[in-house]
């Protein structure tokens, strides 16, 4: 969700001007939070890389020291890169789609007066909706029997096999996670656009009559840290977040279906047992994630001059 | 300032339509029998079947051992969402309040040690995870299915930023007044952060509720399923049944979605505002 929303200004200087000096107090009001952090993050993570370099041997008897092994036969394997390929495409349609519609609808409901608060109201409810939820409605809509998009496209000649048509179930997955993801980008850009100050929309409504120059010229670059904080948000919502969405609509039959890389960390781990070369996937994700974390970071100290 | 333009409306209407409706569409198929819908299709319209589906659902044991109800999925589902957003609402408030509110040594460090958590979803370290919960022995119980969930920063992320906000006058004041820490705690801060507790309570509770790698993963013993372990089991007996319980399928999915989306809809303001707030 909002996992990676951290600020740049992450500083040495104290938070207050004034503070309370104490020895002991502040270990105990940190006690609990950092005691879960090491047992539940630490103490795993520092696992999966440790793992990652160990071959488990399937009886349980000990592990080999592999090195690089893991890395190199999952980097190398022709099945990881279909998957990490199908992944980045899954992501980026995701991401800009979500996005777009997102946005489009925000600055609709923005330039409405009349029933605005109702839109508001009804585009945001379907934020709660968990994934697999998600999953399993789009399933029933996907549905063979009785799926009425399925019928919708037999009206173009469309004969959809969702779960069974590798491009039909990817379609399907695509749909149902950028429909779960609207809202939240909706209030995002809705509290970005209704932030704009009246002066500004005023001064621009002078200078511009056009509508979409408008937009090109004053609203979008005023937008642009929310579209960019909500970019990152929406590419880890894509990566992590639709696990739920496509357990569910691959029904537990992962095999000729689309999956995406974190389906496979879980797959390879969980049924296959396969501990070492799961735990090097873990991995390559968290330097995917940590990387776009940094991009975040720089970018966000720029945006900083807007204020 | 501006003309609303019947366009505006349309795309709004559209937009609108294209993502309630399914919800709806779930909610009226579930008031029909398994069998209207594998003839008929899916719904538009209430049916006739809504007490039998849903007392079904929520009263009859099902799963392998026969011992799970959807009312019990349901408590646990409630004991999740609300368990983990206290938790979270108590751990990062005070951990926050020690890193904004005190001057001691390796206060750098503590932050960064607690910050980075936002870096690593639980989904990439899925595997050691629940490796370190079973050598804790912490399977099949509430402990793990909460506890691990809060190894992350979001809530002391939030609360740091708006206790930076608070203005150091009261802090003084407050020390003039001779107020220890404890007392500037309980008698300032917390009055002072009602409205973004209210609002990460709300945040916590929809995270919590939809959880569903890791539940799915703790749990083994069917007593301890939610309701979204529940839609994978539901979904698990459907390969090799006749008719698919389509209106079961559908009527836990709508129990799933009603507590998380009433809570997002009643309490929209609070709920917008410490959403957004975390981007400013």
């Amino acid at each position: 969700m909002t996992a990676i929303s951290a600020k740049p200004k992450v500083q040495a200087e104290p938070a207050k001007r004034v503070q309370f000096d104490n020895a002991l107090l502040p270990w105990l009001f940190l006690l609990p939070q950092l005691a879960v952090i090491v047992v539940f993050f630490y103490w795993p993570s520092v696992q999966a890389v440790q793992s990652s370099f160990f071959i488990e041997d399937p009886f349980g008897f000990g592990s080999t020291f592999v090195g690089m092994a893991n890395y190199a036969d999952a980097l190398a394997s022709r099945e990881y890169r279909r998957i990490a390929s199908f992944t980045a495409v899954f992501t980026v349609l995701v991401t800009f789609l979500s996005l777009a519609i997102g946005l489009l609808l925000a600055v609709k409901a923005d330039a409405v007066i009349r029933g605005a608060s109702a839109y508001k109201t009804l585009l945001i409810s379907v934020y709660a909706i968990a994934p697999p939820v998600a999953g399993l409605i789009g399933m029933m809509f996907f549905d063979m029997h009785i799926g009425p998009f399925v019928q919708m496209a037999a009206w173009f000649g469309w004969n959809m096999q969702v779960g069974l048509n590798y491009f039909d179930t990817a379609f399907a997955m695509v749909f149902v996670s950028v429909w779960k993801q609207i809202p939240y980008n909706f209030i995002f850009f809705l509290s970005g656009l209704q932030a704009v100050p009246v002066s500004v929309r005023e001064a621009a409504f002078i200078d511009c009559k056009n509508g979409w120059r408008r937009f090109r010229t004053v609203t979008l670059p005023l937008l642009m840290p929310t579209a960019f904080f909500l970019l990152i948000i929406n590419i880890t919502y894509a990566l992590f977040d639709t696990f739920g969405i496509i357990d569910v609509m691959v029904k537990d039959k992962p095999a000729n279906n689309p999956i995406t890389l974190v389906y496979k960390v879980y797959n390879d781990g969980f049924r296959g047992n396969d501990l070492g070369g799961s735990s090097a996937q873990s991995v390559i994700l968290m330097v995917v994630v940590f990387a776009l974390t940094i991009v975040q970071f720089r970018f966000l100290e720029k945006r900083i001059h807007y204020g | 300032m501006h003309r609303t333009r019947p366009f505006d409306h349309l795309i709004l209407i559209i937009g609108a339509a294209l993502l309630v409706l399914p919800v709806v569409v779930a909610f009226m198929t579930s008031t029909y029998t398994a069998a209207q819908i594998h003839t008929g299709g899916l719904q538009i319209l209430p049916g006739g079947n809504f007490t039998e589906t849903y007392s079904k659902v929520l009263t009859q044991k099902g799963g392998f051992t026969g011992q799970i109800t959807g009312a019990r999925m349901l408590m646990n589902s409630m004991i999740l969402g609300i368990g983990f957003a206290l938790g979270k609402i108590v751990l990062s408030m005070m951990a926050a309040y020690a890193i904004v509110y005190f001057r001691f040594r390796f206060a750098t460090i503590m932050f960064w040690v607690i910050f980075t958590t936002l870096l690593l979803p639980l989904e990439v370290r899925i595997m050691p995870s629940y490796g370190v919960m079973s050598q804790l022995g912490l399977l099949n119980s509430y402990t793990g299915l909460i506890v691990p969930l809060l190894a992350s920063a979001t809530g002391t992320f939030y609360f740091r930023q708006f206790f930076k906000s608070i203005p150091d006058e009261l802090l003084e004041a407050a020390r003039i007044d001779g107020a220890g820490p404890f007392k500037f705690l309980i008698d300032v801060i917390v009055p002072l952060s009602k409205t973004m507790i209210a609002a990460i309570f709300i945040i916590m509770f929809v995270y919590g509720w939809n959880q569903y790698l890791w539940p799915m993963l703790m749990t083994t013993d069917e007593s301890f399923f939610t309701l979204m372990r529940g839609i994978k089991s539901i979904l698990q007996v459907w390969i090799g049944s006749q008719i698919p319980d389509y209106n079961e399928a559908f009527a836990l999915a709508v129990l799933a979605i009603i507590p998380p989306v009433a809570v997002v809809v009643i309490f929209q303001r609070w709920f917008i505002k410490g959403l957004t707030e975390s981007d400013k």
